[in-house]
């Protein structure tokens, strides 16, 4: 167990930067090829504004900014208490 | 078998457990799940075991077209989360937790209220001691609270029942609708364990204070029963689905915020939960397929999800998103495990949630509801947010907690795979789940539109949480209690006891008992005052008469004790003497 301390610490995956920025380079070309495919899929409206290209994408994107912006500034003032609120 | 419901081995099995030690117990704890799944597998659907006790036929096995899939699902899980416990040495909580989950398959079994009834009871009570074994101050009073609500709704349940027999004159237990007070009543019964808006309280306030086996079967069945009741007897009631989305909306507000990652899968399991109200409220047969199969795939992948942060909860002792992160270090399994929860839940094409959430959504469309529609998008996206990157992301991933904890025991492991593998062969093989369903599936979830839709949606919801994350508009994590509908029971009944103390007991105080001091007091003083007279002249003198009496008499007697025995013996002596002559005087008289 002591030995196993003073030993310098494994790096992992994630603890390089370069990985994390690897990845994000990743996951962002992977949004673009996303963007690009739609055009070319055939599509069968509900409404017709869901025949939109990318409409999908847009709507996932707004709505989780307005849903994280929505909790941390009208829920998280409305309810949030101290961790021993309930607490006798 | 087929003489004996097989739910009953669960429950009559429980109480065996504590006889079994060692690798003999561990045999036995897989033995009575497994050999439950295999009876009902090869059952055929039918009415069994019906009992007629005092001119009533309980009904204790329907198997059919809606029962079935939720009994293998209940069944399987069953014996997932009893691996998942094998590791726990407190008999109680596995015998707990095999008669909740027996009786929660004798509820989706029952064919008649009644029988309904006395499971649902016996799972509610079940459900309670499962918070209490968690053993802590906080689950014994969580657990109380949920007792509390659940016999309440139980009792909604049985007023419903009898104004529906009195209406009726069945115990059927079958499509009721909600016309009149007893459709309500058992709406509500259901309802409160399906946890709808403002009776969901129960869900995140008693689940995260069990233990972390105890979590795990908590997870998987009171919801679940719930959905598999209303489908039974609501199905089609529009209320249901303005009910369900306004579940699926309002959770994930809460889950952003929420800090206790279990606390966040309990916000996650109402919204999912939601979703399946929804569908059945729309009632048509693609919409109630979409809730049955629904209903079967968030066992799992909530399930699996909860099994990953149990298992974290089991080797670190933490749970908070403060106080995790950068665990995939050195909990490799766990965390793929997770993302393969992480994924089904959020619908990601080839897991399970991609070909059953899917069905529930269109069907709305197809309806023509457009804010029905546009809401669960929007929970969908919600529900990927904070169930399938925030757990993953702060529990394994985030800052380095430096915390180096050891990979989870090896059955957690092979219960966690068990559950992954299920999640991933119904996501690539749909078949498998859209034969057992109630409706024949006329739907196909691998076009290239609903992919397309389902892909997008997540993959940008996931780069708003990137952006968010980089540009530090993403709230922290903060140690802190949220208020949810509980605080009406916890804090208002503390407001209602303030009241009470203050407004109530000055009332009675000053008024009430002035009043009293003044009227009946003295009243009584006078009463007592004439009383008092009697009590001097008559009681008292009878007494000290009495006394003086009793007094002068041991006074003449304490001369005759002189403690010495010849005394004692000359008394005796004249007294036998006295005796003879008496005797003497009575026979020549």
């Amino acid at each position: 167990m002591e030995r196993e301390r003073e030993r310098p610490e494994k790096t992992y995956f994630f603890d390089k930067r370069e990985n994390v920025k690897k990845f994000l380079y990743g996951f962002y070309s992977f949004l673009v090829l996303l963007v690009i495919v739609d055009l070319f899929i055939e599509k069968h409206p509900h409404f017709g504004f869901d025949g939109y290209p990318s409409f999908f994408g847009a709507y996932g994107f707004v709505g989780c900014v307005l849903l994280v912006l929505a909790a941390k500034y009208l829920l998280r003032p409305l309810v949030m208490r101290r961790e021993d609120y309930y607490d006798e | 078998m087929n003489s004996f419901p097989p739910q009953l081995l669960l429950i009559f099995g429980a109480f065996l457990i504590p006889l079994f030690k060692g690798s003999l117990r561990k045999a036995y704890l897989l033995l009575v799940p497994v050999l439950t799944l295999l009876i009902f597998f090869t059952l055929p659907k039918g009415i069994y075991h019906s009992y007629t006790f005092l001119d009533y036929n309980f009904i204790f096995g329907r198997l059919d077209y809606l029962s079935l899939p939720f009994v293998y699902i209940f069944c399987l899980f069953t014996m997932f989360a009893t691996i998942f416990g094998l590791h726990v040495r407190d008999s109680y909580l596995l015998m707990t937790a095999w008669i909740y989950s027996g009786s929660a398959l004798g509820v989706v079994l029952a064919g008649d209220l009644i029988t309904l009834f006395l499971f649902w009871e016996i799972k509610a009570i079940a459900g309670a001691f499962l918070v209490w074994l968690g053993r802590t101050r906080k689950s014994l009073y969580a657990g109380m609270r949920y007792l509390m609500v659940h016999l309440f709704g139980g009792l909604l349940l049985l007023g419903g029942i009898i104004l529906l027999y009195k209406k009726t004159g069945t115990f059927h237990f079958g499509h009721v609708g909600l016309d009149g007070v007893s459709g309500l009543l058992i709406l509500l019964g259901f309802g409160l364990n399906a946890a709808f808006p403002l009776l969901h309280a129960w869900v995140p306030d008693a689940y995260p204070e069990s233990t972390e086996t105890g979590i795990v079967f908590l997870s998987g069945f009171t919801t679940k029963a719930a959905i598999y009741a209303l489908a039974r007897s609501f199905a089609g009631e529009e209320v249901l689905i303005l009910i369900g989305v306004t579940m699926t909306v309002f959770p994930i507000f809460y889950a952003v915020i929420e800090n206790n990652l279990v606390r966040v899968l309990c916000y996650s399991l109402i919204n999912q939960v939601g979703f399946m109200v929804t569908g059945i409220g729309l009632g048509t047969p693609q919409s109630i397929n979409g809730a049955v199969a629904h209903a079967f795939c968030n066992i799992l992948f909530e399930g699996l999800l909860l099994m990953t942060m149990c298992a974290v909860m089991y080797r670190t002792g933490k749970i908070n998103a403060t106080d995790l992160g950068g665990l995939y270090k050195t909990m490799p399994w766990t965390t793929l495990f997770c993302l393969i929860g992480a994924a089904s839940i959020s619908g990601v094409p080839l897991t399970n949630g991609f070909v059953s959430k899917p069905m529930i959504v269109a069907s709305s469309a197809e309806a023509g509801h457009l804010f029905v529609w546009i809401g669960l998008l929007f929970a969908s996206a919600g529900v990927f947010h904070h169930a399938g990157i925030k757990i993953p992301y702060f529990a394994f991933f985030s800052h380095d907690s430096g915390l180096r904890p050891k990979e989870a025991p090896p059955h957690m492991l092979v219960a966690m795979g068990g559950m992954a593998g299920l999640c991933l062969l119904i996501g690539v093989y749909p078949p498998l789940l859209y034969n057992i369903l109630p409706y024949k599936v006329d739907f196909n979830p691998f076009t290239g539109a609903l992919i397309m839709e389902q892909v997008q949606l997540l993959a940008f919801g996931a780069l708003a949480f990137t952006l968010l994350m980089l540009s530090g508009l993403y709230p922290a994590e903060m140690r802190c209690t949220n208020l949810d509908a509980d605080w009406f029971y916890r804090k208002g009944t503390k407001v209602f006891l303030r009241f009470a103390e203050k407004v109530l007991a000055k009332i009675d105080y000053d008024y009430v008992g002035e009043a009293y001091q003044k009227v009946f007091v003295r009243m009584i003083l006078a009463i007592s005052s004439k009383l008092k007279v009697f009590d001097q002249a008559g009681v008292d003198g009878v007494y000290h008469g009495l006394s003086k009496g009793s007094f002068s008499l041991s006074e003449g007697l304490k001369l005759m004790q002189s403690g010495k025995t010849s005394d004692y013996a000359m008394l005796m002596l004249i007294g036998l003497i006295i005796l003879f002559f008496f005797a003497i005087f009575l026979i020549l008289w």
